[in-house]
């Protein structure tokens, strides 16, 4: 299957910014610097970004705007982030949280 | 820490910054918070020209239409304030708005506020419509428009409408091949002309069809469609399957109205405006004298209309804090004459009719 990324647009243009390398469920990934990191995700295939705390439903992208809280994620040992509007750093460590998460004190 | 203002707007779409842009120009002290990191609202995902009308951006992307706005805001500049990464969450009944930016909470005291909240997109209740791959069109655009990501590789539409028929041609652009194309409704919802670009594409439309369910279980691999007979209930030993990795739903926006409710606006429901609305005049003044109201959160319409909305509530806002004014009245005149204009027609009759009804709701009042 081809890339996500869009090489080519009638319309627009979209720069190409620093690629970074960052970490899902300990896994390396690539993504471009200062994108969200949900979008980031989306573009290496990852779909599923947690399950639902009560009937354990797939949970994945939706809303792309940090409204619906469909995308929150263990991002630097930081629960319910909202991954689709937090910007992708060199380095960082997404985790798919449990459940609600645990704040850490 | 706290503010104050003469006149505050609450959003940074085409309507709020419109408003904005016209009280600093004539001369209040202006604010307006965003709660996203750019401003523009939708419009920064609209990559297609709009129709609008000839004095107004007729021909004009939805991405150029908010740089324009953009610039306007930049070369006003001391009379206007704009925070982003900033939403208001709270009014409060001595003419406070509470507002939250990343790490600090403040509070806003205004003269006259401006609401422009825009609208949520709807859901639909089928099957599995939480599988990750399920989107509102929004969300898609985003992706596809502003991060330059593509949803997925096959994609169906849900939902005729303008919004259904210009994102699925978007998602052409993009390169997404789009599978099919569904609608409740015996006919089309959209304009024709929006129509025949992606059916000369090849893409077909599924009239009188309705989606049952999303396949898969932890992604979108599928879809069930069936007909439905003209009360919309699925007909029996219709149903086929589809294949697709995400689908996009366009089933219509509600209004965003919380903070009316907190400010004591009287609401009502026009279904012709997407559901319930802050009630107000001509002016765009709702029934609390200090609210005002422009844009998809007084009624679902488009972008050129919110535009001209909110022209109206920035000028009426500072006329009704530094009294009658010439330059507010002849754009208030103008921006009227364009939305008559705009709403005339048989496309327009549904809109008119909303907007009649507010108008004789809130004369009741």
């Amino acid at each position: 299957m081809s890339s996500l990324r869009i090489e080519a647009h009638p319309v627009l243009d979209f720069p190409t910014p620093k690629k970074v390398k960052f970490f899902f469920e300990g896994k390396e990934y690539e993504g471009y610097e200062g994108e969200p990191i949900a979008a980031a995700l989306h573009a290496a295939g990852v779909k599923m970004l947690r399950r639902s705390p009560q009937k354990n439903r797939a949970r994945g992208f939706f809303c792309a705007i940090g409204r619906c809280s469909s995308c929150i994620m263990e991002v630097d040992g930081e629960v319910n982030i909202m991954t689709c509007i937090t910007p992708l750093k060199e380095g960082m460590q997404v985790k798919m949280q449990k459940g609600h998460g645990t704040i850490k004190p | 820490m706290s503010r104050k203002t003469e006149v505050f707007v609450i959003g940074g779409g085409p309507a709020g910054l419109s408003a904005a842009i016209v009280a600093a120009e004539l001369g209040a002290e202006t604010l307006l918070v965003d709660d996203s990191a750019k401003l523009g609202g939708q419009l920064i995902k609209q990559t297609h020209r709009f129709f609008g009308s000839s004095n107004r951006d007729a021909g004009i992307r939805g991405i150029s239409i908010a740089s324009k706005l953009c610039k306007d805001v930049e070369n006003l500049k001391g009379r206007l304030t704009v925070l982003k990464n900033t939403a208001a969450v709270g009014f409060y009944s001595n003419n406070e708005v509470g507002i939250l930016s990343q790490n600090a909470y403040e509070r806003v005291a205004y003269q006259r506020a401006i609401v422009c909240t825009g609208a949520t997109e709807n859901s639909l209740a089928f099957e599995n419509n939480d599988l990750p791959g399920v989107y509102g069109a929004g969300g898609v655009q985003t992706l596809m428009n502003v991060h330059g990501i593509r949803p997925g590789h096959k994609i169906l539409m849900v939902g005729s409408g303008n919004i259904g028929l210009i994102v699925s041609y978007q998602l052409i652009q993009a390169g997404v091949e789009v599978v099919g194309l569904v609608e409740g409704l015996p006919t089309i919802g959209g304009y024709l002309v929006h129509a025949s670009k992606i059916r000369r594409l090849g893409v077909p439309i599924y009239t009188s069809h309705t989606i049952l369910q999303a396949i898969g279980e932890t992604h979108v691999e599928g879809a069930t469609l069936s007909r439905v007979d003209e009360r919309f209930q699925p007909v029996p030993n219709t149903e086929f399957e589809i294949k697709c990795d995400c689908i996009c739903l366009a089933v219509g926006l509600t209004p965003l109205i919380d903070l009316f409710q907190q400010a004591h606006c009287r609401m009502v429901h026009i279904g012709e405006l997407g559901g319930l609305v802050p009630l107000h005049d001509s002016g765009m003044k709702t029934t609390n004298p200090d609210v005002y109201v422009a844009g998809d959160a007084s009624g679902i319409e488009e972008a050129t209309t919110a535009i001209l909305g909110g022209r109206i509530a920035g000028a009426r806002a500072y006329e009704s804090l530094h009294g009658k004014s010439e330059k507010a009245d002849q754009i208030v005149a103008e921006a009227k004459e364009e939305l008559k204009t705009l709403r005339s027609g048989s496309t327009g009759e549904r809109i008119r009719w909303g907007r009649e009804r507010v108008l004789k709701e809130v004369g009741a009042c």
